[in-house]
């Protein structure tokens, strides 16, 4: 095995988490880049493309317009007062990234992606979409600049989101139906990395999680990131201090690292992670790769990932196809080895409870990913005293997902 | 000496340009790895690559992700593949074997232990598609153990790291003739001749393989032009694929890569530079 960059024993000063990973694409033993030989020169292109213009002070105001005046930023904190006192413990406060334009934090990443490939010159996007919030956003940009967009998509998860494929439709996309392996994100992203490889020349993949190759992870992160900064900057204008807990869903975890990374190095702010539990973990019909699952190789980086003794990847469950993924971000499964974030699961029937709950005592309609993050955060809240703050990232809202909850509890629309 | 040096060296020697085919281990199905193997030899491969199925096949085409889905839904795994190669060499000590895949199945069965039962089992090399050079520390125990280690070169690999990887290659280097996936059909030799040229011109001991895109006797023959031998995967699975029984599967394949042995042996000797 190669040799820890990292060790807490070791290190005298804390670890300062704004410097990862290093310049491999690690989060200690994490990340890196494992993909076949053709993508190595396009992946180091584009992390020196990106190096670059993450320090270009045009390039950062350009996505500054855009992140105001397109995607609607800031999004504001919400204190969900009534459900506080409903469920009568710590106060709940949402960062609300279901105000977003497209309605989820995704569209914080394609913007800046999007932007990364204009300045490459690329002329064609592809993306891969599980629950197809990211093949929206994805659309959403590549139309705006005038990009062809091709979204891979798994046929199963076509089904379960009719909505948001004819989505990408209206705007334009071209969308892909993947019917190898189990038909979902993952395979979808498998069908994606393909086309990259046979077209790497013209074309820029937009991932739209925090996995991938380096410099994926680290890149998708940094879009996401503007949530906890500005999260972290209203908690302290608006309540003159930090949360106490702050709590996300975690699929591939681009949502949750997009808050908990401004958060990483104030040690007093305790960081929790909602993996989709599906039928309960010890179904083993789940998605929590980070609380069942085990370090392993799967679509370019070292991670958690579910599979079985013969290192096959196998298949995931939860009513959520956003959180349906059998690995996570390589930085969530560095955060669980160091201890700094942990990571517990949330059954389908918990987050659809939540779901109803939220939307009983708020009037919101969170996406059921995000539901995950709101029953955890409920959880959290319940064992904690009222002058405690408990910030959960309310991650997308939950229109695309009203057939699913009506299948589920019998009623035809 | 590992097999796959003598396999080359007896190569060059001969003038001769080397038959590499590929199959899933375990497709058709689990009771024919041995004797398609078998039949792969009789009818003319010096080398053969042996494919681990891997669930998430990242970097290969329709035919190969579908092979590698009916042998993972017949079981197979590691272990058999490893009892097959060992069972092959109780009759065949010459031809080398490769095995080519993904890495998670190797790193969930340990990579040490892997590494000490391919050598038991008489594996010579290992090409692992999703691990590159920079990743390579973690399957050190494989080199270690005496497997080689097979490195791709691709049409994007830039010369800089063209010399790292024909630094660290054992056995041969394998050049993938065009960026995509296994078994598309998008083969232009130009490009590829004067690539290899490039490659051979840097280290001219090193053999060289071409793959990707080969298909029959006339794409292998345009290719043994310039390379030292060319690899057959694709065309090879499809043909084989629906072959009903372990006979017929042999039949196939011996019909397969007959011809193609043919037309290589025809052509005039060529000797290294």
């Amino acid at each position: 095995m190669q040799a820890k960059p990292f060790s807490p024993a070791a290190t005298a000063a804390p670890v300062d988490y704004a410097n990862y990973p290093d310049e491999h694409g690690r989060f200690g033993d994490y990340g890196g880049l494992y993909v076949a030989e053709t993508l190595m020169e396009p992946l180091a292109e584009l992390r020196d493309a990106y190096l670059r213009l993450r320090r270009d002070p045009e390039f950062i105001a350009e996505l500054d317009r855009d992140l105001t005046h397109y995607v609607g930023r800031p999004s504001p904190i919400y204190h969900a007062e009534r459900l506080s006192k409903k469920i009568g413990g710590a106060q709940i406060l949402f960062k609300r990234e279901d105000l977003n334009h497209t309605g989820a934090h995704k569209i914080n990443n394609t913007v800046g992606q999007a932007l990364v490939a204009k300045r490459m010159g690329k002329r064609r996007i592809i993306a891969e979409t599980g629950a197809g919030q990211h093949g929206v956003a994805s659309a959403t940009v590549a139309t705006r600049l005038g990009l062809e967009c091709v979204v891979y998509m798994g046929a199963v998860d076509i089904e379960r989101q009719k909505i948001n494929v004819y989505r990408m439709k209206l705007l334009g996309a071209e969308v892909v139906p993947v019917t190898s392996g189990s038909k979902t994100l993952k395979d979808a992203l498998n069908e994606a990395m393909r086309d990259w490889v046979t077209n790497v020349a013209d074309t820029f993949y937009i991932i739209g999680t925090v996995a991938g190759p380096h410099p994926y992870p680290m890149m998708v992160r940094d879009f996401n990131a503007i949530v906890g900064r500005e999260a972290r900057a209203q908690m302290l204008h608006q309540y003159g201090r930090l949360p106490d807990v702050i709590t996300a869903c975690v699929g591939g975890g681009s949502n949750a690292i997009g808050l908990f990374h401004a958060f990483l190095n104030d040690r007093e702010v305790k960081i929790v992670g909602a993996e989709a539990a599906g039928d309960g973990i010890e179904t083993g019909r789940h998605a929590a790769s980070l609380a069942a699952g085990r370090p392993g190789v799967l679509h370019g980086n070292r991670t958690y990932v579910i599979c079985d003794d013969n290192g096959q990847i196998t298949e995931t469950h939860s009513i959520s196809a956003g959180l349906d993924y059998p690995g996570v971000g390589p930085e969530h499964a560095w955060l669980k080895d160091t201890g700094r974030a942990s990571y517990v699961g949330i059954t389908d029937n918990e987050a659809l409870s939540a779901f109803h709950e939220l939307a009983r005592s708020e009037g919101i309609l969170a996406a059921l990913e995000s539901s995950h993050a709101v029953a955890q955060g409920i959880k959290l809240a319940r064992d904690l005293p009222k002058d405690k703050l408990v910030l959960v990232n309310l991650s997308g809202r939950g229109d695309k997902d009203v057939h699913t909850i009506a299948a589920r509890e019998g009623i035809a629309l | 000496m590992n097999r796959i040096d003598r396999c080359f060296a007896a190569l060059r020697a001969a003038g001769r340009c080397g038959l590499i085919p590929f199959i899933t281990a375990g497709d058709p199905s689990p009771a024919d790895i041995v004797p398609l193997m078998h039949a792969l030899v009789a009818a003319g491969a010096d080398l053969i690559e042996l494919g681990v199925p891997f669930s998430d096949p990242m970097a290969d085409g329709p035919v190969i992700q579908h092979a590698s889905e009916r042998a993972l839904a017949k079981g197979v795994g590691l272990r058999q593949i490893l009892d097959g190669v060992a069972q092959f060499r109780t009759s065949n000590d010459a031809t080398p074997i490769v095995l080519m895949g993904y890495l998670n199945p190797i790193e969930i069965h340990g990579y040490e232990k892997f590494a000490e039962e391919a050598i038991v089992a008489g594996v010579d090399g290992v090409l692992l598609v999703d691990c590159p050079l920079e990743e390579s520390a973690v399957i050190a125990p494989l080199a270690d153990a005496g497997l080689h280690r097979i490195f791709l070169a691709a049409p994007t690999t830039s010369e800089t790291r063209l010399a790292g990887l024909t630094q660290a290659a054992r056995g041969f280097l394998y050049y993938v003739s065009f960026a995509g996936v296994t078994g598309a059909d998008r083969l232009d030799l130009a490009p590829v001749r004067a690539r290899v040229a490039a490659i051979k011109a840097r280290s001219p001991a090193l053999p060289v393989a071409v793959g990707f895109g080969v298909r029959d006797a006339a794409s292998a023959v345009a290719i043994a032009e310039f390379a030292d031998a060319v690899v057959i995967g694709s065309a090879l699975v499809a043909y084989l694929a629906d072959a009903p029984d372990a006979r017929i599967a042999c039949d196939r394949a011996r019909e397969f890569l007959s011809p193609i042995r043919t037309a290589l042996d025809a052509r005039a000797p060529r000797h290294a530079v």
